[in-house]
């Protein structure tokens, strides 16, 4: 037992090396943020844009999502990052891991903020259009909020999904969480670093799970 | 009787396909004039209705309104000439994620542009109207159906209709509830509202219908008073279909 | 534009590097048939403890799918994989793929399965236990039939993303399909083996991310 904890949980290593890991979970927190930000966005307005209903852009659309619906993002972030520069397109780590990481979840939510609009019933598209709103406002102001709001449960845990993934950073230098405790492991010859990153994952994405499991059973608002 | 019609239907003809679902269809409705459309279901007449304010496109035929063509002109004339035409749906269709009062205001804010606090006074007017002002920061979940259509009808009066159109407005309603629903009708009748209405609350025609029309399979089979219709139906159509409603 | 064609499309590299990662797909789809089977038994396990009324079990079985859907896969590869070794516990690659996977997978599985047994009307339980049925044959014959149907595309759009995971294992040097097509890229300069490890990717999941949203055409109010 002793063994154990002096191996998992050796206090000296922890202290020496927390602040590295306290380190990545910024690195990871603010990648985390901006693919949030940027992913969301542009399926929310790729979604939009799938409900003017025109041909050739949707068909565009559906193959964007399908595509980075299948492909591993850890495909992609090899390709970006060792095949881009010999075109000329070098791009560092983190970018490499927004831009992958952003298109992957914009893809996913646009399909999720999609079923949304469907989800919607035609009466509430008839009612707006009959009031004389038109299609853009009518979808702005009636369907969009209805919308997002079905689109909440399954679009946080395709958040929680995709920004778990910023690890994968670890595979081509970012310094977040995983990469600065493998590092650590491998100076300190301990495997209490990786303990550490455990820690700071728990810390950050356990309260989003519990999040995501209240919100998907509260999300009964029709009923209200 | 008004000179000129307020609402004209013009050899409208209306296909889904191969389906041709309304055939030279040609109706007149006068200011003020409440007229009662009736016939068996799949007959065209929600088609009918709904290709006055073009939510479904005519095939061919014109629609007036108060003197001018809505099939001619451009995107935003035919917002224009939806705030002018009032619809109420069967299944109300009111925002769930707004209040009782965002219902009534959003298309008079955004379509209209008046100013919040004139939207908000004109709304409360109409919920007063259909004597549901004490329900206005309610959401639709926490009203009975017959409370949710009498607000589907304030938030068409507010944007100052030329014309209402109602299609089936009492047929999702629980019996109990029809009649707070036809009250507020008699009431637009009376003040002078123009109104085209589908249903099949016969009674209600007797007693406020200026004139009644039947359709079946995509025409107009017969029209003229309610007395008329019901009284002494010409077509044979028309008396089947009346025995089999009043049986 | 030749260039990009070159680096990305190289016919004659791709040929060449093409029975290398056919090898690599070999391995990948080995993976896929342990993680996904055993992420489908277990899942089921944890998610009827999930629901049990029992709270001995239930608490337990919550806190291991928070914490498992908490912690992302790479970082249990990594634990387990290099981890483990420091306690004197060595296991080979492909085991370390399989108990990370499971830990991860069953946790989700697990989440499916639950929406879909809670999703079975009570009626059904009630009955089919008044015809004198077990409490195990109740769920065998009549309730997990019915809830593995209503959460089927989640079950689909959950096995997609497994697939996807096991790509993680070229981290820690299992020759599965992305580990061959890197190797592949880094001794002949040329990203074109991992754009065809793209390609087999796409191949083998867009059919059936195409299904998951012919599925998912609505989202329940
Ligand atoms: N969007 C559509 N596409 C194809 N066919 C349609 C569509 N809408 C209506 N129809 C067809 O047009 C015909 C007339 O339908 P309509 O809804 O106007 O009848 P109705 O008289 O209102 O009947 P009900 O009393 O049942 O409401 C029906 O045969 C219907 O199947
Ligand atoms: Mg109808």
């Amino acid at each position: 037992m002793d063994r154990f904890l002096d191996t998992f949980f050796n206090p000296v290593v922890m202290a020496k090396y927390a602040p590295d890991v306290i380190g990545g979970m910024g690195v990871t927190l603010t990648i985390a943020a901006a693919v949030i930000f940027a992913g969301i966005g542009l399926g929310l307005a790729l979604a939009c844009l799938r409900a003017y209903g025109l041909t050739i852009l949707n068909f565009f659309i559906i193959c964007y999502a399908d595509i980075f619906r299948s492909l591993p993002p850890l495909v992609l972030i090899l390709i970006l990052y060792f095949g881009f520069p010999s075109i000329g397109i070098r791009l560092s780590g983190p970018m490499v891991l927004f831009v992958v990481l952003s298109l992957t979840l914009a893809a996913f939510a646009e399909e999720i903020f999609w079923a949304g609009f469907s989800s919607v019933e035609k009466g509430q598209w008839e009612a707006g259009i009959a009031t004389g709103l038109g299609f853009t406002r009518t979808l702005a102001y009636v369907a969009l909020p209805q919308a997002v709001r079905l689109a909440m449960p399954p679009l946080v845990n395709r958040v929680l999904a995709i920004t778990k993934m910023t690890a994968l950073g670890s595979a081509i230098g970012v310094a977040e969480i995983l990469s600065t405790s493998t590092t650590a492991q491998s100076f300190s010859g301990s495997a209490t670093p990786l303990t550490l990153s455990v820690i700071a994952y728990l810390v950050i994405f356990l309260p989003m799970v519990v999040f995501a499991r209240w919100l998907e059973r509260n999300s009964a608002w029709k009923s209200r | 009787m008004a000179y000129r019609p307020m609402l004209e239907i013009v050899a409208l003809e209306k296909r889904f396909g191969s389906n041709t679902v309304l055939k030279n269809i040609d109706l007149k409705v006068a200011g003020g004039e409440l007229v009662f459309v009736i016939g068996p279901s799949g007959s065209g007449k929600s088609t009918m209705l709904r290709c006055c304010n073009r939510l479904e496109e005519p095939t061919s035929g014109d629609i007036i309104l108060d003197g001018r063509n809505i099939m001619s002109g451009t995107s935003r004339d035919l917002n224009r000439m939806r705030l002018q035409v009032g619809m109420v749906f069967q299944g109300f269709h009111l925002y769930p994620h707004m209040s009782v009062l965002k219902n009534v205001t959003l298309a008079q804010r955004k379509a209209l542009k008046r100013s919040k606090p004139d939207a908000d006074a004109r709304a409360m007017d109409m919920l007063e109207r259909v004597g549901l002002a004490h329900k206005a920061n309610a959401y639709p979940a926490e009203l009975s159906g017959g409370q949710q259509q009498r607000v589907a009808i304030a938030r068409a009066l507010a944007l100052d209709p030329k014309v209402m159109l109602f299609d089936e407005p009492t047929s999702a309603l629980d019996p109990e509830l029809v009649g707070s629903v036809l009250k507020v009708m008699k009431d637009l009748k009376s003040k002078g509202m123009t109104m085209l209405v589908v249903s099949h609350e016969m009674a209600f025609a007797r007693e406020t219908a200026d004139r009644v029309v039947f359709m079946d399979g995509g025409v107009v089979v017969e029209e003229g008073k309610p007395e008329e219709i019901f009284g002494a139906p010409k077509a044979e159509r028309t008396r089947t279909f009346l025995s089999r409603v009043s049986s | 534009m030749d260039i990009f064609l070159d680096q990305f499309f190289n016919l004659a590299i791709m040929t060449k590097v093409f029975p290398l990662l056919l090898k690599g797909l070999w391995m990948t789809v080995k993976l896929c048939i342990a993680v996904i089977l055993l992420g489908l038994v277990g899942g089921l396990f944890v998610a009827l403890g999930n629901l049990s009324p029992q709270r001995w079990v239930r608490w337990p079985t919550v806190v291991y799918t928070d914490v498992f859907r908490a912690l992302p896969p790479l970082v249990l590869l990594i634990f387990i994989y290099s981890g483990l070794p420091f306690a004197g516990i060595k296991v080979s690659p492909f085991t370390a793929v399989v108990i990370a996977f499971l830990l991860n997978n069953s946790s989700y599985y697990a989440e499916v399965y639950r929406a879909g047994l809670i999703s079975v009307a009570k009626g059904q339980w009630e009955a089919a236990a008044s015809t004198g049925l077990s409490r195990s044959q109740v769920l065998t014959y009549v309730v997990l039939p019915q809830a593995v149907r209503n959460v089927l595309p989640d079950l689909l759009s959950n096995t997609v993303e497994v697939v996807k995971l096991t790509s993680l294992a070229s981290v820690i040097s299992l020759s599965e399909l992305l580990y061959s097509a890197d190797m592949a890229r880094s001794v002949t300069y040329n990203a074109s083996p991992l754009v065809l490890a793209a390609l087999f990717y796409l191949v083998l999941l867009w059919p059936l991310v195409r299904l998951v949203s012919h599925f998912q055409r609505r989202l329940a109010a």
